[in-house]
């Protein structure tokens, strides 16, 4: 009836729509591509997706081949890879060489990435469904959802998430990063960032960037499902790996059920000794910039005068 | 109007209430501007903090919460003085409540609205805020904090508007000379088209009396919530099954020391002795010596259960708290806070009034320092091994807490220069119930008040 009112016949309104629809259609062709361009850079893994499978990712820590890379004088390996190749802002390491105590007084090193737990308290705890587990069991940041209310890094029983306070000081090439949770990159401000076990390279099939860095090949990452690991030089079974090595997960009774397991020791593989008194060497962010330590003061623009230095924030 | 056999008494009540409405002093004006200053400046940091991030704050990767959320919790905390004065004492028939309800009730819509805003300037990205209400998810403590303090917002306004009606009405009689003004509009339009009618008195009776009922467990529902963004976490001090009460009791225990604050400021400066009484002080004071022995009570089952067993984490904060660098401050907040105003409530020796506000005001400086305690050394605890955390608030969070406490006391002047600070209604009709006991009886049992004289 209304159509009527509008001198309009239904032949003309099918007529016009459809035509309309296809002027719309030609207008908006070039979009296509960009339309379906994938999320991640594309990959030669991608070709064959008919390969595609759910995985259980789990990553297992040799602490006797872990020295904190005292041996060979240099900041831990695994965490400067993954700084350099993550555009991790400063201030943050996303895997983090702790030095913890031996039950007589020697230490050990134990490298921490996010435990990509199970029962996930951070993931539990999100507002807004911005940390989230994928397929594969990985917890992954929506950082175009992130709220930055930071429930979940008082959530964390690990302290393993941190929070890009400001604008993230990156390098240029930071910029050219295509974004996507898999691969956070450049940082957001106001948001929570973390390690995500390397989601874009195992998706690749390639192995996440501190299982590549360290020297020791102390870290191995594999699939409970195929029940297969690596270090990038052996590849073990798991699960048997897992019981002839005793591992353990960190705060096992908080029934978080990380996806990390440790397998106890203090770099005995490489010669360190419990009660070795070198100490992990600090990582360096090769692009510098001030970290998240220097506070504006009341005229900030007035820099650099009016920007203190907070010291001890961590 | 009706008549009424004690014009006497409303007629100075309504001059001395309504007075303040239409005459203010230099000094009013001085303190104002003093205000808005203040909220000026804290906009501007809070701008800067918009500009920089929260880089701008003390908080980093350990301690990632600071005074926002300490503020949050006190301002929340302290708008439970609203329901409990009100509601509580309306649903117990409590006589003596009438000339404090109104402040209660404002207490409260002004700190959920000051408390609520905390959080949101605490948010890394305060422009996607929306995204809570498009994506939010049940199962996140934070979601039940937004509908608790949305629903008790929503149910103080309508819980501050109601006994406001017939006091609009009085004022639209009494400015019905300049029918033409803005203001007799807007009161006009605030009063609903109220002319006394018993139907009317009726329906409003009742209305109130539901929203009484309403609100008591809403107002516990927000502090029990607001605890559980806490106690949903594994952190030490914070993982407690009792933190909901004693979130509960310490709200009300801040929030009758704020009433009394407020309560003493008016008296004081629109001259309310003879509505409000040493009485009212000293029926309050009884209150708050009964949530102080509670919160006492809490306190110490809190810490002496993990204190008990020390495990590693739980023990750390109680070294921080009771004898390392909080030490000083949790020590102020048992003594200054609960032990010195108990002592201060129950030694009746000197002005009751005097002591009872000192012990108000202290009770209100120790219980924001308790909020800061219960936040910020739980944070500083180290749950990898690394060494404890630090926070030192910046200016800006400095500035934006003056600010937020400038805001409370702006909105509270400008409310008093607009509204009658006491029900005056409600104060009327006490008075005359007090004189004639066989109408207080019927009106107690809940019978229709006889329209006699």
């Amino acid at each position: 009836m209304g159509n009527k009112e509008k001198n309009l016949t239904r032949r003309q309104f099918i007529q016009r729509s459809v035509g309309a629809m296809g002027v719309g259609a030609v207008l908006l062709s070039p979009l296509v591509p960009v339309l379906n361009r994938p999320k991640t850079p594309v990959s030669p893994a991608k070709v064959e997706p008919a390969q595609k499978k759910t995985r259980n990712w789990t990553m297992v820590i040799d602490l006797k081949k872990c020295d904190g890379c005292v041996t060979i004088d240099q900041p831990a390996q695994c965490t400067q890879a993954c700084i350099q190749a993550h555009f991790v802002p400063k201030g943050q390491q996303w895997i983090e060489v702790y030095e913890a105590e031996l039950a007589g007084g020697g230490t050990f090193f134990m490298p921490t990435p996010c435990f990509q737990c199970e029962n996930a308290p951070c993931v539990n705890v999100c507002p807004v469904a911005a940390t989230y587990h994928n397929e594969d069991g990985v917890v992954l940041i929506d950082h175009r959802r992130c709220i930055g209310c930071r429930l979940c890094m008082a959530a964390c029983p690990y302290q393993r998430r941190f929070f890009n306070w400001g604008t993230p000081e990156l390098p240029p090439e930071a910029a050219l990063a295509e974004y996507s949770p898999i691969y956070p990159v450049p940082a957001v401000k106001g948001t929570v960032i973390k390690c995500m076990f390397c989601a874009h390279m195992l998706q690749e099939g390639k192995l996440p960037l501190c299982v590549n860095g360290c020297p020791m090949k102390a870290i191995y990452i594999g699939d409970l499902n195929e029940d297969i690991a690596t270090n990038g030089g052996e590849v073990v079974k798991l699960a048997k790996f897992l019981d002839e090595n005793d591992a353990y997960r960190y705060k096992e009774n908080l029934g978080t059920q990380p996806r990390v397991w440790y397998l106890p020791g203090h770099g005995q593989d490489f010669g360190r000794k419990p009660l070795d008194l070198r100490r992990a060497k600090p990582v360096f962010w090769p692009w510098g910039g001030e970290g998240d330590r220097l506070r504006p003061g009341v005229w900030p623009w007035k820099e650099p005068g009016n920007w203190t230095w907070q010291e001890g924030v961590k | 109007m009706r008549a009424r056999a004690a014009g006497d008494f409303r007629g100075r009540l309504e001059s001395t209430i309504l007075t303040p409405l239409t005459q203010s002093s230099r000094g009013y004006y001085a303190l104002v501007l003093f205000l808005l200053a203040v909220v000026g400046w804290g906009f501007y940091a809070f701008l800067v903090q918009l500009r920089y991030g929260l880089r701008s704050t003390g908080m980093g990767d350990v301690v990632m919460w600071g005074m926002y959320l300490v503020n949050f919790v006190f301002f929340i905390g302290i708008s439970h003085a609203g329901t409990l004065i009100s509601a509580i004492l309306r649903v117990t028939h409590a006589g003596w409540r009438t000339p404090v309800t109104r402040m209660a009730e404002l207490i409260t819509v002004v700190a959920i609205s000051i408390g609520a805003l905390m959080p949101i300037i605490d948010l890394g990205r305060p422009d996607r805020v929306w995204h809570i209400v498009i994506f939010g998810r049940f199962q996140s403590p934070l979601l039940w904090d937004i509908v608790s303090i949305t629903s008790y917002l929503t149910g103080s306004l309508i819980y501050l508007y109601l006994p406001l009606i017939p006091d609009m009405a009085l004022m639209r009689d009494r400015l019905a000379r300049e029918a033409s003004s803005l203001k007799y509009k807007i009161y006009s339009l605030l009063a609903v088209g109220w002319r006394n009618t018993p139907e009317q008195r009726h329906r409003l009776e009742k209305a109130i009396g539901i929203m009484a009922v309403t609100i008591i467990p809403i107002a516990i529902s927000v502090h029990t919530v607001v605890s559980y963004v806490f106690s949903m976490t594994m952190r030490p001090g914070w993982d407690s099954t009792v933190f909901g009460i004693y979130f509960v009791i310490g709200a009300i225990f801040s929030g009758i020391a704020s009433i009394i604050i407020v309560m003493a400021i008016f008296r004081k400066i629109y001259h309310l002795e003879e509505y409000i009484t040493e009485r009212h002080f000293r029926n309050l004071s009884y209150l708050l010596l009964t949530s102080l022995f509670l919160y006492l009570y809490l306190t110490f089952g809190e810490y002496l259960t993990v204190g008990y067993k020390m495990k590693v984490e739980e023990k750390h904060l109680l070294e921080l708290l009771m004898l390392g660098k909080s030490a000083f401050w949790f020590w102020f907040f048992v003594l200054g806070g609960l032990v010195l105003p108990a002592i201060l409530i129950m030694f009746r020796r000197g002005r009751t009034i005097t002591r009872i506000v000192i012990a108000s005001i202290l009770i209100n400086i120790a219980m924001w320092i308790k909020r800061f305690l219960v936040l910020v050394p739980s944070l500083q605890v180290p749950l990898m091994p690394f060494e404890f955390g630090a926070y030192t608030p910046t200016w800006v969070e400095w500035s934006i807490t003056a600010a937020a406490f400038a805001a409370f006391i702006l909105i509270f002047a400008i409310f008093a220069k607009i509204f009658p600070i006491i029900s005056i209604w409600e104060v009327a009709e006490e008075n005359e119930l007090e004189v004639s006991p066989v109408v207080r009886e019927t009106v107690e049992r809940g019978l229709p008040v006889p329209e006699r004289r």
